[in-house]
């Protein structure tokens, strides 16, 4: 596949060539008239004008039309339409909402895009189990105010949540500001329906907590839409907490906030969130959305405390100490929950409101330990002036996950491929010091070549072999997430960009 | 005592690939009850120990396979941190790579999560010889599968697990067991009903006359917690717990077969003859039974769970139930892409797998 080369929005650098893979077997008349046996016309997307919206997902830079986009609403329909694919050797490419950042969902030229935007239906809410069933394509906010009324929520909460879907949660294992406290997607989902792209109906995971055999379930969470369609999807929900506050915290230098969140984990405190903002991201969200932050500070912590009134009000005192004890310049406790909801509207706007101090904004996602912030923060101001690109950091401080957020302007030539070699850079430093490439967002296309940074050769073939034994034919969203290993014949030539990378990076670092 | 092997342990490996001779993966064998028997040559890990690294302040700890979970929990009780999933040990020995392979969790299961949810990266030697990293010792890292989950509860038949990184929690203030005599539909109602609270609720369990609440958390939470739920408070919480997660309560003192059903959670009281104790708020049920393996297993079935003959009874059975169709190819297809040549526990787990 790949004949078409990717498209780098108008600037049209590298082409990404994807491997070569069995040769499909039917055109592009033939397979519509296939499809309209398994869905309504409606159903069915194939001019330039309709294809346009689907040419890319949320890391826009990447963009390429697909042959043909199909939205359908049964199951049945979509085991009918894997097959389909199967036997013509048709990849198939799923969507959600198409927010995803590392480029997971961008489409192949001769392949299908499987919209599950139809699949919009909670079907069963049991508040006395505390799980809901919901289809893919519901928003992962809509989980939560569905299940209010029995006190409930869904706790992963990305700042994409009013349009992701479930199913693009599972497919990335997406995170949220409160995962240290209450996980990532992978312990939040009990069980889960896949279609596989032959076209198999398989459940993983069940109503219990566990269960016998290997951990599918798990497997299954972050695979990136590469191992099966996500077709169904039972949640855990989690008890409202009697009581939620949040403590700001605002520091004349940035490594005394590093300091303070180790200091409150140190205190035997895991907070509900622990958000970290520099100064310019501090700077943008309050100029955007006027929530109150202090904006001549360096460096501001949110540090929420959630649970019963007694332990809220018991822990409040022990983090104003902590982070004065810290050097804080400033500590401000929510007087109310409007003020709360104000304090984290702020962060969770920060991506847009950083967006609007330049042109473009490329949002990068590693982690570390976190003991290591200060000097990531600290070689991230000298790569900001040696690559001349603004950058403003966000960061789940609690979990060790940075969210750098590098300003250019890809109409000025060459912009936006510095900007990616500094973010390759900061991808590389974020090994350096023992932590990975992606926290949250995703391989997708757009980090297969760091991948050779965190991995050997070996784990690379190994993590073919697991996508073998789910679709053999390579045909599910190709050439995403696990780039092509240097000893792998049996699998596919090399793209150039692999090449580029394994002739500096050929052998994993230490 | 801390000693590295893992080259050792990969020529042996690599010996066994070129003989085409299967290897049982021994820890210190205190689970060797659990799963079927398999009678291949011992591949000994225990000699693979010793904690790699641990910052509590990251909470994060990396330990080699062999590493006794006695030793690695004492290191963390000293700085105040536990494993919240609180495996169980069965046995004085019980090594760390054991108790991830088998993926067994204690009593805090239902609201601290299990083994898996802990698990942050493994080193693995796998069914080719090679030595391979997943995961890291970071708490999120998305990139690639998640093979280092996968290896919880595979039994050892996916590769033979050399390091572990695990997450850590500092452990709980406070902790208070009530006590109330109940009966079982009761005990299930009222431990479901508090689960769905915003209360410092981290253990259930009912033994056939009492259910036992645990309250772990901030002095004033527990407190509050014990006057809303009300219950006699037991004398010494720590010791109960401990007896539950290591089955020396009497319950588990009998010649008879035991299974344990994982069903969902709020399950109504099964119709099978036999003793039962319940844990995980209702989610893990053990059962002293003669009845047989189909009729336990078409009940926890249609339950939406499954039963596995834990320990005694007819061992020549599937000790663990055989999943649908499609998820056992996808079991046989992944035994194959890791360990193609069926060399690593084979049977432990599944016949044929
Ligand atoms: C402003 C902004 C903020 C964000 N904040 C966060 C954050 O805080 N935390 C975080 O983790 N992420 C965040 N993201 C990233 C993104 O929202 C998540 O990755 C999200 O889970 C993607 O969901 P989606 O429905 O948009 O999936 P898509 O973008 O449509 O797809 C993502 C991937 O999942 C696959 N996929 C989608 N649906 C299915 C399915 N049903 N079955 C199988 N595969 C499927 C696709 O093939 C693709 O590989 C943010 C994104 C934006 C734009």
């Amino acid at each position: 596949m790949g004949d078409e080369p990717l498209d780098k929005t108008d600037h049209g650098t590298t082409p990404i060539r994807e491997p070569a893979v069995a040769k499909v077997t039917i055109d592009k008349a033939a397979l519509l008239v296939r499809l309209r046996e398994i869905v309504t016309p409606d159903a069915l997307l194939f001019d330039e004008e309709a294809l346009r919206p689907y040419e890319c997902d949320a890391l826009s830079a990447y963009r390429r039309l697909p042959m043909i986009v199909v939205l359908p609403s049964t199951i049945e329909a979509v085991q009918a339409i894997m097959r389909l694919c199967y036997q013509h050797n048709v990849p198939v490419i799923a969507r959600g909402a198409g927010t995803g950042l590392s480029g997971g969902a961008t489409p192949v030229g001769n392949g299908v895009v499987l919209s599950l935007a139809r699949f919009m239906s909670i079907l069963n809410i049991d508040p006395e189990a505390r799980t809901a069933v919901v289809q893919p394509g519901v928003r992962n906010l809509a989980i939560s105010q569905a299940v209010a009324q029995h006190r409930l929520y869904y706790a992963p909460d990305p700042s994409s949540q009013i349009a992701c879907t479930i199913g693009g949660n599972v497919a990335e294992n997406s995170g949220g500001v409160h995962c240290l406290k209450y996980g990532l997607t992978v312990h939040n989902v009990r069980k889960v329906k896949i279609v596989t792209m032959d076209g198999e109906l398989i459940t993983l995971g069940s109503d219990a907590l566990d269960s016998s055999g290997y951990d599918l379930l798990a497997l299954i969470n972050g695979s990136e839409g590469m191992l099966g369609i996500v077709v169904e999807v039972t949640v855990k929900l989690t008890p409202i907490p009697e009581r939620a506050q949040v403590v700001l915290a605002a520091f004349d230098d940035v490594e005394k906030a590093g300091v303070a969140v180790g200091e409150v984990i140190a205190a035997g405190i895991i907070p509900g969130g622990l958000e970290m903002m520099d100064k310019l991201a501090i700077q943008a969200a309050e100029a955007f959305a006027q929530v109150g932050y202090p904006t001549d500070a360096e460096a501001i912590l949110l540090c929420e405390l959630d649970g019963t009134n007694e332990e809220v009000s018991e822990q409040i005192l022990i983090v104003r100490d902590t982070m004065q004890q810290c050097g804080a310049t400033e500590v401000r406790t929510a007087r109310d929950e409007a003020e709360r909801e104000a304090f984290w509207k702020g962060r969770k706007a920060a991506f847009p409101a950083v967006g609007r101090l330049a042109p473009d904004y490329y949002c990068m996602d590693g982690t570390i330990p976190r003991k290591h912030l200060p000097y990531i923060l600290r070689r991230m101001g000298e790569l900001s002036v040696e690559y001349d690109l603004r950058v403003a950091n966000v960061f789940h401080a609690g979990d060790g996950n940075l969210h750098p957020l590098i300003l250019y302007d890809a109409n000025v030539p060459g912009e936006l491929e510095r900007t990616e070699a500094f973010g390759g850079k900061i991808l590389e430093l974020c090994i350096e010091v023992g932590g990975s490439i992606t926290g949250e967002h995703g391989v997708g296309i757009e980090k297969l070549t760091q991948m050779h940074l965190q991995f050997g050769n070996e784990e690379l073939v190994q993590f073919h072999a697991v996508k073998h034994a789910f679709d053999p034919k390579a045909l599910l969203n190709p050439g995403k997430a696990v780039p092509t290993p240097k000893r792998c014949s049996e699998y596919r030539q090399l793209p150039t960009q692999d090449k580029e990378c394994l002739s500096d990076h050929g052998d994993k670092q230490a | 005592m801390n000693r590295e092997i893992s080259k050792q342990l990969q020529q042996q490996v690599l010996a066994a690939i070129q003989r085409a001779q299967p290897l049982q993966i021994v820890g210190s064998g205190s689970k060797k009850f659990l799963g079927h028997l398999c009678d291949a040559t011992p591949l000994e890990v225990s000699g693979h120990r010793g904690i790699v690294s641990y910052d509590p302040v990251e909470l994060v700890v990396t330990a080699r396979a062999g590493t006794p979970l006695r030793e690695l929990e004492q290191t963390l009780a000293d700085a105040g941190q536990i494993l919240p999933f609180e495996p169980p040990c069965f046995g004085p020995d019980a090594t760390l790579g054991g108790t991830i392979a088998c993926g067994l969790s204690g009593p805090g299961r239902p609201f601290a999560g299990s083994a898996r949810d802990y698990v942050l990266g493994v080193k693995v030697i796998n069914g080719r010889g090679e030595i391979l990293n997943f995961g890291g010792q970071v708490m999120k890292n998305v990139a690639g599968y998640d093979c280092s989950r996968l290896m919880v509860g595979a039994m050892g038949t996916l590769g033979v697990i050399l390091e572990v990184s695990l997450k850590v929690l500092p452990k709980q203030a406070a902790e208070v067991t009530l006590i109330n005599k109940v009966s079982l539909p009761q005990a299930l109602k009222a431990m479901n009903h508090w689960s769905g609270q915003s209360l410092p609720l981290s253990a259930a369990c009912y033994d056939g006359e009492q259910s036992y609440l645990r309250l772990s958390g901030a002095k004033s939470a527990v407190e509050s917690a014990r006057q809303l739920i009300g219950g006699e408070q037991h004398g010494d919480s720590n010791a109960f717990w401990q007896a539950v997660k290591e089955h020396q309560q009497p319950f588990f003192q009998s010649s008879l077969p035991l299974w344990r059903l994982s069903l969902p959670a709020h399950t109504p009281a099964l119709n099978l003859p036999g003793a039962w104790f319940i844990d995980w708020c209702g989610a893990q049920r053990w059962l002293l039974t003669e009845c047989s393996a189909e009729t336990v297993r078409e009940q926890a079935l249609a339950a939406g769970g499954h039963a596995t003959l834990f320990r005694g009874g007819n061992r020549n059975i599937d000790t663990f139930q055989p999943p649908a169709a499609g998820v056992m190819q996808l079991h046989r297809h992944l035994k194959q892409a890791f360990d193609p040549d069926g060399l690593l526990n084979p049977e432990r787990l599944y016949p044929g797998l």
